[in-house]
């Protein structure tokens, strides 16, 4: 298996559902020419022509009500945002439209809609660094997917792209260069609303989304040298979201720890806690843990930037505290 | 075309000022020019992280403008708006340390380059989402109409916020409540890699106030005199109580989108044409040719110049980190 980029699988899913779909299209700020603010999509105008890749001006609003429009009648777009801080920018498109034009009216259309969103912080301050899937969680008829590492990267958004459903697929930027094996071909999919288990344990359950979960990963293997074996889930979607494999893993283990780049109020921890209390109380013998970023805008300073974001220490000690 | 005809006016506009006023211009615009050149040095040397888009090259506009407002008049700026902040008066040392992340920075190290912001000198803010600043905008032309105020909100942005919602419904609405607002688009003909031309339906970005009911114009943004004059008016207007006005001032960035920018995009020598209409070598050309001034003088305001920004660069690197035990401060007003 060819091991290749976060970006570089981002590109072979579009380049390969741009082949076997003539409906797929994609646009955003410059995307075409410049090939994209992350340089995902250079060459894909001259690979299928202008018609079906192409610069937009700077108009959030209408690249995302606009790819609502053209999935209504039949297109498959995928619009790229410059940074998924947009999102709130295009919010009445996003939530509103995107999310419920189609229970609006009866069920009557699809909105295969696909609007890629580069997010994460890296030192661009408030507005350009959210990790904001927990928002989107909220607004009924969006799908969201979150991959952490390449071959999800590939399959999920081929799974993005065919589904009949609007679906915000956020892109993490420091994940971008980061490699894995990913298969090649057309048939490799990863399907919407099933968790992966990153690493198999039984003392603890490490949930973490997306750039989460390398450092979940690290964090486990420091742990199994201390003699304690912990079993780290990536979601990969978070809407609609695989409740059976967490439930599963804290019958096992009785103790949970959430590790998200989200605000910690609502963030996807407190919908994970939440299910379990619904489903899962009677197993767990610990309360859960939620490392996330404080209820507070991403400051821009890399100290203070670097205080917010999880790392792997809190995300080590907030697991050593529950195994204690 | 406006830009023509109105050349006359601005050269009599140089005519006009005094010297202590131009050589007042002068001496920002080279403030700014060095302060960015630092800035893009400070960036390789990772001394500054994260967004950095220098306004090299575009110096005439901020300076122009606002010299010809009052010190109590407001501005709102972009993400490109060390040039905004430090023309309305902003302490160099502040600016610079806000880029460096610092705690004695002008936002204390929370917003970094792209949100500067001093309500002392009510310059109130660089904002990082395109056509952000407009809206905030008509709320101070609405909160100074409401109080009776005699100031104006003079507003930046780019030929990229055109195209954006935000720039039409606050057009709409400044005109509608005529409030008083000078709306100020900076066309240097990209929105990062992409050409005006490719994004807007009307490239004369000046016209778009004709359906909006106020005056457009569209002013030479490399001459500094002809921004200061056809900013002049619209404040003057605005002050009647005549409401807003759209200038589009011309002008070219002489850097990349950001300092991360490879800058493929635009040909050498369409870089060399703007570069040749320098504002800063344009304006002490005709001070010099005027006899308003003596080299001399503007030499030794250059290097007056250079030395307040590596006094700023030296107390930016010596400022300390912000404290961590302050992260959650100013969150909510206590
Ligand atoms: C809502 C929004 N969309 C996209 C961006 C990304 N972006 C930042 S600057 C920029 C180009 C803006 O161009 P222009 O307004 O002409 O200003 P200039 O950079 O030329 O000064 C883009 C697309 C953003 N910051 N905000
Ligand atoms: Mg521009």
């Amino acid at each position: 298996m060819p091991t290749i980029t976060y970006a570089e699988a981002i590109k072979q899913a579009l380049v390969e559902e741009m082949r076997r779909d003539p409906s797929v299209i994609l646009y955003g700020e410059d995307v075409a020419n410049f090939g994209g603010i992350f340089r995902i999509t250079a060459g894909l105008k001259d690979m299928f022509g202008d018609e079906r890749v192409f610069d937009t001006p700077i108009s959030e609003n209408a690249l995302v009500g606009g790819g609502v429009g053209a999935a209504l009648t039949g297109l498959r777009p995928i619009v790229e945002l410059q940074f998924a801080d947009f999102l709130f920018t295009a919010g009445d498109e996003v939530v509103l439209k995107a999310g419920m034009w189609r229970y609006g009216h009866g069920g009557a259309y699809r909105i295969p809609l696909v609007v890629r969103c580069p997010s994460g912080a890296t030192a661009t301050g408030p507005e350009h660094g959210q990790c904001p899937e927990a928002f989107f969680m909220h607004a009924p008829g969006l799908k969201i997917v979150s991959p952490s590492n390449p071959a999800d990267a590939k399959g999920l958004l081929k799974s993005a792209i065919r589904d009949d459903n609007p679906v915000l697929y956020f892109e993490h930027k420091l994940l971008y260069a980061t490699r894995g094996e990913v298969p090649e071909g057309e048939d490799f999919m990863v399907p919407l609303g099933k968790a992966s288990i990153a690493r198999e344990g039984d003392d603890l359950t490490l949930v973490a989304i997306s750039a989460m979960v390398p450092k979940a990963l690290k964090v486990a293997e420091r742990l199994a040298g201390e003699g304690h074996s912990v079993e780290v889930i990536d979601p990969r979607s978070l809407v609609p979201f695989d409740r059976e494999t967490i439930i599963e893993s804290v019958k096992k283990t009785g103790k949970i720890v959430v590790a998200e780049e989200s605000y910690k109020t609502l963030g996807v921890g407190a919908e994970i806690g939440a299910m379990l209390m619904e489903n899962a109380l009677e197993y767990l013998d610990r309360p859960l843990r939620r490392v996330a970023i404080p209820d507070v805008p991403i400051p821009t300073a890399a100290v203070l930037e670097a205080f917010v974001i999880p790392n792997e220490e809190k995300i080590y000690q907030a697991c050593r505290e529950l195994l204690s | 075309m406006a830009l023509e005809r109105d050349k006359h006016v601005a050269q009599h506009a140089l005519l006009t000022l005094d010297e202590a006023q131009l050589l007042a211009m002068y001496r920002k615009m080279s403030l700014i020019r060095r302060f960015e050149e630092k800035s893009a040095e400070m960036y390789t040397r990772g001394k500054i992280t994260g967004f950095c888009h220098l306004y090299a090259g575009e110096e005439a506009v901020a300076v122009g403008a606002i010299e010809a407002l009052y010190d109590k008049d407001y501005v709102v700026s972009t993400y490109r708006e060390h040039g905004h902040c430090l023309a309305k008066g902003a302490d160099p040392r502040a600016v610079m340390a806000e880029l460096f992340g610092k705690a004695t920075g002008i936002s204390h190290g929370r917003g970094g380059s792209m949100h500067l912001f001093d309500p002392d000198i009510r310059f109130m803010g660089g904002y990082a989402i395109v056509g952000g600043g407009l809206p905030l905008a008509v709320g101070l032309g609405l909160s100074i109409a409401y109080k009776e105020e005699p100031e104006v909100a003079c507003c930046f942005f780019g030929d990229g916020a055109l195209p954006q919602g935000a720039f039409h419904e606050s057009l709409n609405l400044a005109s509608l409540w005529k409030l008083p607002v000078i709306f100020i688009c900076e066309n240097n003909f990209y929105g990062m890699g992409t050409l005006v031309q490719n994004a807007i339906c009307q490239e004369e970005l000046y016209r778009f106030a004709e359906p909006y009911k106020m005056p457009g114009v569209r002013v030479d943004g490399m001459d500094v005199l002809d921004v200061y004059r056809a900013v002049t008016e619209a404040a003057a207007r605005a002050r009647e109580g005549d409401g807003p006005s759209l200038i589009e001032a011309v002008t070219y960035r002489f850097r990349g989108h950001s300092m991360s920018d490879p800058v493929e995009y635009r040909s050498k020598r369409e870089e060399r044409i703007w570069q040749e209409r320098d504002p800063i070598k344009n304006l002490r050309r005709r001070l010099l040719a005027e006899k308003r001034v003596s080299e001399a003088r503007l030499d030794q305001i250059d290097a007056e110049v250079g030395a307040v920004i590596d006094d700023a660069v030296k107390f930016a690197d010596e400022s300390p980190e912000p404290p961590l035990e302050e992260l959650a401060k100013n969150v909510y007003v206590e």
